[in-house]
């Protein structure tokens, strides 16, 4: 077994990798500042005490997260132009599925950390006269994000992953043009070892930040 | 039963800024609250007494409907907060209980500050965020009423930093800054240490010699006997016994206030 | 636009569909099986006293963690055989990249459940002169275990999600057996509906059975 690596080859076919990422970055950004906010709703509803909103909120959460994304974006992907009529791009598919998969999560994040927040935040805000949107812009969020940030980079690592499943919808993203790469070139160690390290290098510092932020928050919490 | 119509009750002239009517409250089978009837005039101060579970929180939180009324009334000023509902219970609109909230403030009994905010931006945070004050005009106000409390020089600083005494004179600053009509005080010093204690009565104090209206719970009799103009004891939901200070802390009728009061043996008026 | 929905197509090849729900599963468990086994080994590589095995065994779980496993799938099928000269059937590189992967977040949950046990548990094997091997088996392992089971499987459930990629492998699980039934005969709508059905059933009822699992130990825990 004495194989010679190439990588050469595949590094002066950068642009296109350098593409692909560009994609990559984009679909991630999307995806996750809308979960971000879509979860703060969807997990409002999912700790609700009226009944139809956090039934529906519970369904959509237990929906997601009990189904593979693949499936999803992939249903997504003849869904949307079977019952809309919209034919949208893949990478529209792929953003919305992504972003709808992060939302369930995000929203039990949301969920979680807003009725972690002690009892007596809230009374106090209400007993001051605010509205329960106040309440939650001015009291609860502040005090609960940064509790909360742990969780949503790592919800942040997994999405950053799941983008490469976009390839599987035509998504000219990193991990497509590597496919595509792989095939040209006949080097299909080397793209996809490269490839692998690209990812690596681009999520780490997020999971580095997450451990980071927990061990912040549990010496202040000592 | 008491004989609540008594002369020894101070007669109420002009119309009672808050009256409460027949006020039942229920936690699923539990009936905490069995009919509390009382009136309140325009500065008086009242102190309310009795043993744990007596129903003395869930009274003050009905009052600003923390807790919603199972069934009997709630008036502000001769108008009656909300509507009856089915089964007798007490709806109200959302913005009908801000604005009685802005008029009622509430001191916990664990402060409850904002930890994320400065003193002065919890002092604050009513007047801007509810009642839609300017940030310039609601910090003179904020600092004016942190002077009141004594507490000029922590206006920066985070609640964490202080001391509970000093935090819960935050939290009456709080409170005061919303300019309300009647101040409900829910054992305000119960979870301070002993030697903090006396710093924040004697704010309670000096906020009742403004001839505040005032409703407070609380274990410290001989505070209450200098505090109140008329102390009410709560027996399992129902005022078992009121009157003046003196009648009640002194001179008690009812045994159940006699007991009551022989616990405290060590107090000193 | 109304669509018209026509499962028809999905009752006549439901065979197919649980032909590949049985391979989902088979290539679930047999990767669970394995995952676990290099979980254990990674974990204690990287709890190892000695930095010669516990960097080694770090960078493999974190490179792990933070890479697409779909990058794993292509990398195992097309990749491994050019250093390897041994060519690896789509279940067999599905599988190992499956295992090397969860094996790495297994590590994690195994790491995690054995520093939660209490210091003076190491201690005290210590005192009466247990190896470190000895101190793991007898002592810590059987501790850490119960802790460990609620994340174990509910990164079982990951993984049986992340068989699903296997099919851009060809290898016959459920979403590829979907994908053929799918351009066959043209109703991808239902097929995938069917197949989402499919999967949310096994992991739903999978998690309800984890939190009866939960309970119960938390009520032994209780005792
Ligand atoms: N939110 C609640 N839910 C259920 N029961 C409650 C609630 N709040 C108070 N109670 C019950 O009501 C009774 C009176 O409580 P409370 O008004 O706090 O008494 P006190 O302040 O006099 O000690 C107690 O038995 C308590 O358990
Ligand atoms: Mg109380």
């Amino acid at each position: 077994m004495n194989y010679t690596f190439q990588f050469g080859e595949i590094l002066a076919n950068s642009d296109l990798l350098l593409r692909g990422l560009k994609l990559t970055i984009l679909l991630f950004a999307i995806a996750f500042s809308g979960a971000l906010v879509c979860g703060l709703f969807i997990g409002l509803a999912r700790g609700s005490a009226l009944r139809v909103p956090n039934l529906i909120a519970t369904a959509y959460i237990e929906i997601f997260r009990n189904t593979p994304v693949l499936v999803q974006l992939i249903w997504f992907y003849y869904a949307l132009p079977a019952l809309s009529g919209w034919q949208p791009s893949a990478f529209t598919a792929a953003a919305l599925g992504l972003f709808l998969n992060t939302s369930a999560y995000c929203a039990e994040i949301w969920r979680a950390g807003l009725q972690s927040l002690p009892a007596g935040q809230w009374e106090a805000g209400r007993a001051i006269g605010m509205s329960e949107w106040q309440l939650l812009r001015r009291v609860a969020v502040p005090q609960a994000f940064s509790r909360m940030v742990p969780a949503f980079t790592n919800r942040g690592v997994e999405l950053a992953k799941m983008t490469s499943i976009a390839s599987t919808i035509t998504v000219q993203e990193l991990m497509y043009e590597a496919k595509m790469l792989s095939t040209q070139t006949f080097l299909p160690l080397e793209t996809f070892t490269i490839v692998a390290v690209i990812y690596f290098v681009l999520i780490y510092p997020g999971t580095l930040a997450a451990y980071a932020l927990e061990r912040r928050l549990n010496s202040k919490g000592a | 039963m008491v004989d609540v119509t008594s002369a020894s009750v101070p007669p109420v002239l002009a119309p009672p800024v808050l009256a409460v009517e027949g006020l039942h409250k229920s936690f699923g089978s539990n009936e905490v609250l069995k009919g509390i009837d009382l009136k309140v005039a325009a500065g008086e101060r009242i102190a309310i007494l009795g043993s744990s579970g007596s129903g003395k929180s869930t009274l003050l939180r009905c009052i600003n409907f923390m807790e919603t009324p199972s069934a009997g009334r709630i008036a502000l000023d001769g108008t009656s907060i909300g509507v009856e509902g089915r089964g007798g219970a007490i709806t109200a609109r959302s913005g009908e209980l801000r604005r009685l909230r802005t008029r009622v403030g509430m001191i916990f009994q664990q402060f409850n500050l904002f930890p994320h905010m400065t003193v002065l931006e919890n002092v604050m945070e009513g007047p801007v965020t509810v009642k839609g004050m300017n940030r310039k005009e609601a910090r003179a106000t904020a600092q004016d009423y942190l002077k009141r409390v004594g507490l000029s020089d922590k206006a920066e600083q985070y609640p964490q930093r202080l001391s509970g005494g000093q935090q819960q004179r935050v939290a009456i600053a709080r409170a005061l800054a919303m300019e309300p009509e009647i101040l409900l005080f829910d054992e305000p010093t119960s979870s301070l240490d002993p030697e903090l204690v006396g710093e924040v009565l004697d704010v309670i104090l000096g906020l009742s010699k403004e001839g505040r209206t005032m409703l407070l719970v609380t274990h410290e009799l001989g505070f209450a006997y200098h505090f109140a103009t008329r102390v009410l004891f709560l027996h399992e939901g129902r005022i078992h016994e009121q009157g003046t200070p003196d009648e009640v802390l002194k001179n008690p009728r009812e045994e159940r206030t006699q007991a009551f009061l022989r616990r405290f043996s060590a107090f000193h008026f | 636009m109304q669509y018209v929905w026509d499962f028809r197509p999905v009752w006549l090849n439901f065979g197919v569909l649980l032909e590949g729900l049985v391979n989902t599963l088979k290539l679930s468990g047999f990767s669970i099986g394995l995952g676990l086994a290099i979980g254990l080994v990674l974990a204690m590589g990287r709890l190892a006293p000695s930095r010669i095995v516990s960097i080694p065994a770090t960078a493999i779980i974190e490179f792990y963690r933070n890479t697409p496993p779909l990058v794993h799938f292509f990398w195992y099928f097309y990749g491994l055989p050019i250093l390897t000269g041994i060519s690896l059937t789509p279940f067999a590189a599905a599988a190992a990249a499956l295992s090397v992967q969860s094996g790495a977040f297994f590590a994690e949950v195994f790491r995690g459940g054995i520093i939660s046990v209490d210091r003076g548990q190491w201690e005290a094997g210590r005192a009466i002169g247990m190896s470190h091997v000895q101190l793991m088996r007898r002592i810590i392992l059987p501790q850490a275990f119960r802790r460990m089971i609620p994340p174990l499987m509910e990164r079982s459930f990951e993984l049986v999600k992340t068989t699903s990629l296997a099919a851009t492998l060809t290898y016959g699980e459920l979403v590829y057996k979907a994908m053929v039934l799918a351009t066959q005969t043209y109703r991808p709508m239902e097929i995938y509906s069917t197949v989402a059905v499919m999967f949310f059933t096994v992991l739903f009822v999978a998690s309800l059975g984890m939190r009866a699992v939960e309970h119960r130990l938390a009520r032994r825990a209780a005792r």
